[in-house]
């Protein structure tokens, strides 16, 4: 910073002083996000998404980790897309600000390869008491980068699935198959539209944003047999099986589905739902937990079977929140620590103790659905979770190869960018604004340009 | 934001103890208390905007640190190529307009009648001004749910209380932001900007000269008369102030696209546009220079409004 009164500096290198304070400033990442105080060396700081299991777990660190072992964490939570950003400046620069964040699925190839991640193998071996072995094979496999190496531990993972009210059924005279295809709920949506009065066939969301619309849609895509892009980055965006899945996801939507689909999300659809405003609702396994939750009005009044599919043995997503651990941390050791208990099973043990069984972090463990306490409290959802979750196959879900793994999105960085822009198609096509055609079609060249770089 | 306004300070008539030549040191002495404020200011405002332009000249994408590498112009050339960001343009000026002039048109009306001296008239202004005072993306919330919500919401509510009431079976329940996306986002502003609007224009109806109008009643001038050779002229410079300060704000709105469509079906802004492209695409170069775009076109509209306010004054010394 140039010294204010002296007027003998030249100003050519005042300015340059200027720029590189600015810059240096951009590099520290000086972004000021409250709440983080760099306690003393022994603390350590995690960065995670502001998500009700994430709030929980920040209560109880102090309490019952810090008891144990001495270690302080300091914690830093953000919404979504704030802690993603923060999350790829942190280790992008390796500054070693955050020992430990919640990644996703999503995120962990490109974070791997860029080296910003401690392989954690040798410590789950070393530590017997987490059990890998009882985490699920997909997920562990998710959390596995290309060089065979594991890079995160998940907190709680998720698939999707298809749940209806059984009561409204059963008066209907209407019986939902074991493994229903796409073409029964169709029909199914059709004749429970209207069932009781302002209730809709079935919720799917149309809210542009590539983790709200275009998550399911893409779970339709695969199992019709369509596909992004192919093995060698063609992309399929305007491909016969992707046009039929887009047009029957649309039709669906625009004939049967909820009143002003464009804006809605997961959280309209879960209110939907949980006011009886729709018969069906196929979205992730998580919402399940709320629609069961204390106080919920269809408490009980709701069956809960695999996502539909139509080519394919199943159609469920999968995502999870994990644990990364950033390769410039110092304390790698104390974060392992940290790591291994919040995603342990005692920790779910403990939360299901001090908050009931429908919050913990599930999804990620074989061992939580033979836990007797957490059937009792989540049994109607519990089986359909975990085996959605088991047969969920990021490596191979449709019916060709992929130049990625990934279920309801494309493993590339630019998908977040990509998915968007389509999505805000989509959402137009389902308005009624624009033909699936012309949708898909613009989408088509959005892909383009990112396959470019691939090929 | 920068602007500059040139203003023309006098300093105050320091008594001179020493007729020695010490005006320069003089002078530093009157500076020298605003200093820190001075470096404080240009370190907190300047210098983020200084690294801003330095990033829009790199292509930069945060997951792809090792490939970030200086370009030059060619971000600014994509700002200006790519559909989506030329959309958005379009976009933000059809909105900024409509909200503006409806705003301002409303707000004079809200005004002139609030200019009349009636039972509860501080009530009803207080009520008037209220929409002004939400947090944007509260009101943004509200309007999505409680008011345009096709299952829950206010208005088709209404429509289905109103077709009961004439025996209607099933009156339409149109879905309100899906057919008419961008006029649903400009009502919400709207409500919000001609409060704005009306405390501007209220204030200019106020200061009109009381004498000049009774004489212009006197010598028979009708109500229309008056408003049309008295009243507006008088308004005009209020109505450009109002009309300025509410574009520079509504060009920024965030809120309301963001929160009511998600920047869907054709109503991403230019701030909309770049929050996903700097959150979104990671891309921080094309998001730095996109912004640096917007500050320009901001910078040039502040300015003319800047000489508006500056010119209101002017005309307010001289009246005094």
């Amino acid at each position: 910073m140039p010294h204010p009164g002296r007027r003998s500096r030249p100003r050519v290198r005042g300015r340059a002083c200027a720029v590189t304070a600015a810059l240096a400033l951009l590099a520290t990442g000086c972004a000021g996000a409250g709440g983080t105080s760099f306690g003393g060396g022994d603390a350590l700081n995690v960065l995670m998404v502001n998500n009700p299991q994430m709030v929980e777990l920040q209560k109880l660190t102090a309490r019952h980790f810090t008891e144990e072992t001495g270690i302080k964490v300091h914690f830093t939570v953000l919404p979504e897309n704030d802690v993603r950003d923060k999350i790829s400046q942190d280790f992008s620069n390796q500054a070693g600000q955050y020992d430990i964040a919640t990644i996703s699925n999503f995120e962990l190839p490109f974070f791997a390869k860029n080296g910003w991640l401690h392989p954690l193998d040798d410590y789950a071996r070393a530590d017997t008491a987490f059990d890998q072995e009882d985490i699920l094979q997909p997920l562990r496999e998710s959390l596995t980068a290309e060089d065979g190496k594991l890079y995160a531990q998940p907190f709680y993972g998720e698939s999707s699935f298809l749940m209806y009210r059984k009561d409204v059924f059963e008066e209907q005279g209407l019986t939902m198959p074991g493994k229903p295809t796409w073409e029964q709920v169709a029909k199914l949506a059709e004749l429970t539209d209207g069932a009781e009065r302002g209730m809709k066939g079935i919720c799917l969301r149309g809210l542009p944003g590539w983790g709200e619309v275009i998550a399911p849609l893409t779970t339709v895509v695969n199992t019709m047999g369509g596909t992004w892009f192919t093995e060698d980055w063609e992309p399929r965006l305007t491909a016969p099986e992707f046009k039929k899945a887009t047009t029957f996801y649309v039709d669906l939507v625009r004939k049967h589905g909820e009143l002003g689909a464009p804006q809605s999300g997961y959280a309209e659809c879960l209110n939907n739902m949980t006011q009886g405003k729709t018969a069906m609702w196929y979205d992730a396994t998580a919402g399940a937990g709320s629609l069961e939750a204390k106080g919920s009005p269809v408490k009980g009044k709701i069956g809960y079977v695999p996502a539909p599919v139509e080519q394919t043995k199943s159609s469920g997503w999968l995502y999870t929140w994990a644990w990364g651990l950033q390769k410039a941390s110092r304390k790698a050791d104390d974060a392992w620590k940290f790591v291994s208990w919040a995603s342990s099973k005692e920790y779910e043990e403990l939360v299901g103790a001090t908050s009931g069984w429908s919050n913990v972090p599930a999804g990620k463990r074989a061992s939580t659905y033979a836990n007797p306490d957490y059937r009792a409290e989540a049994g109607a959802f519990a089986d359909v979770t975990e085996r959605a979750i088991s047969e969920a196959d990021p490596k191979n879900p449709g019916t060709q190869p992929r130049p990625t793994a990934g279920i309801q999105f494309v493993g590339v960085p630019e998908f977040t960018d990509l998915g968007t822009r389509v999505a805000q198609e989509i959402s137009a096509a389902i308005a009624g604004r624009q033909s699936v055609d012309a949708a898909l079609a613009a989408s088509q060249k959005l892909a383009e340009k990112v396959a470019e770089e691939y090929r | 934001m920068t602007v500059t306004a040139t203003r023309e300070t006098t300093s105050p008539p320091t008594p001179a103890k020493r007729p020695d030549g010490g005006g320069r040191r003089r002078a530093w002495a009157t500076r020298a208390p605003l200093l820190p404020a001075l470096v404080f200011l240009i370190a907190v405002t300047q210098l983020p905007f200084v690294a801003t332009l330095v990033i829009s000249l790199f292509d930069w994408n945060s997951l792809k640190p090792e490939k970030r590498h200086f370009t030059g112009f060619s971000n600014y050339a994509s700002v200006f190529t790519d559909e989506a960001l030329r959309e958005s343009v379009v976009t933000t000026v059809v909105l900024t307009a409509s909200v503006v002039i409806v705003s301002v048109v409303l707000g004079l009306l809200f005004a002139l009648l609030l200019d009349r001296a009636f039972f509860g008239r501080g009530f009803v202004r207080t009520l008037l001004i209220t929409p002004f005072l939400l947090v944007p993306v509260s009101a943004a919330l509200l309007w999505k749910h409680a008011l345009y919500n096709p299952e829950y919401g206010l208005f088709n509510g209404a429509l289905t209380w109103f077709g009961e009431l004439f025996g209607i079976e099933s009156i339409a329940q149109p879905e309100w932001t899906s057919q008419m996306p961008l006029i649903a986002i400009e009502a919400s502003l709207v409500w919000q900007w001609t409060p704005f609007m009306m405390l501007i224009l209220l204030a200019g109806l106020q200061s009109r000269p009381a004498e000049i109008m009774e004489a212009a009643r006197l010598d028979g001038a009708g109500p229309w008369q008056m408003f049309r050779y008295l009243t507006l002229p008088h308004l005009r410079r209020y109505l450009e102030l109002g009309i300025l300060l509410g574009s520079v704000y509504i060009v920024q709105n965030f809120d309301a696209v963001f929160t009511i469509t998600s920047g869907g079906l054709g109503t991403a802004n230019l701030p909309y546009t770049v929050y996903e492209t700097f959150y979104r695409a990671h891309e921080y170069g094309l998001a730095s220079a996109a912004g640096v775009v917007v500050v320009i076109g901001t910078i040039v509209i502040a300015t003319f409004a800047l000489r508006t306010v500056s010119s209101l004054f002017r005309e307010e010394a001289s009246r005094s």
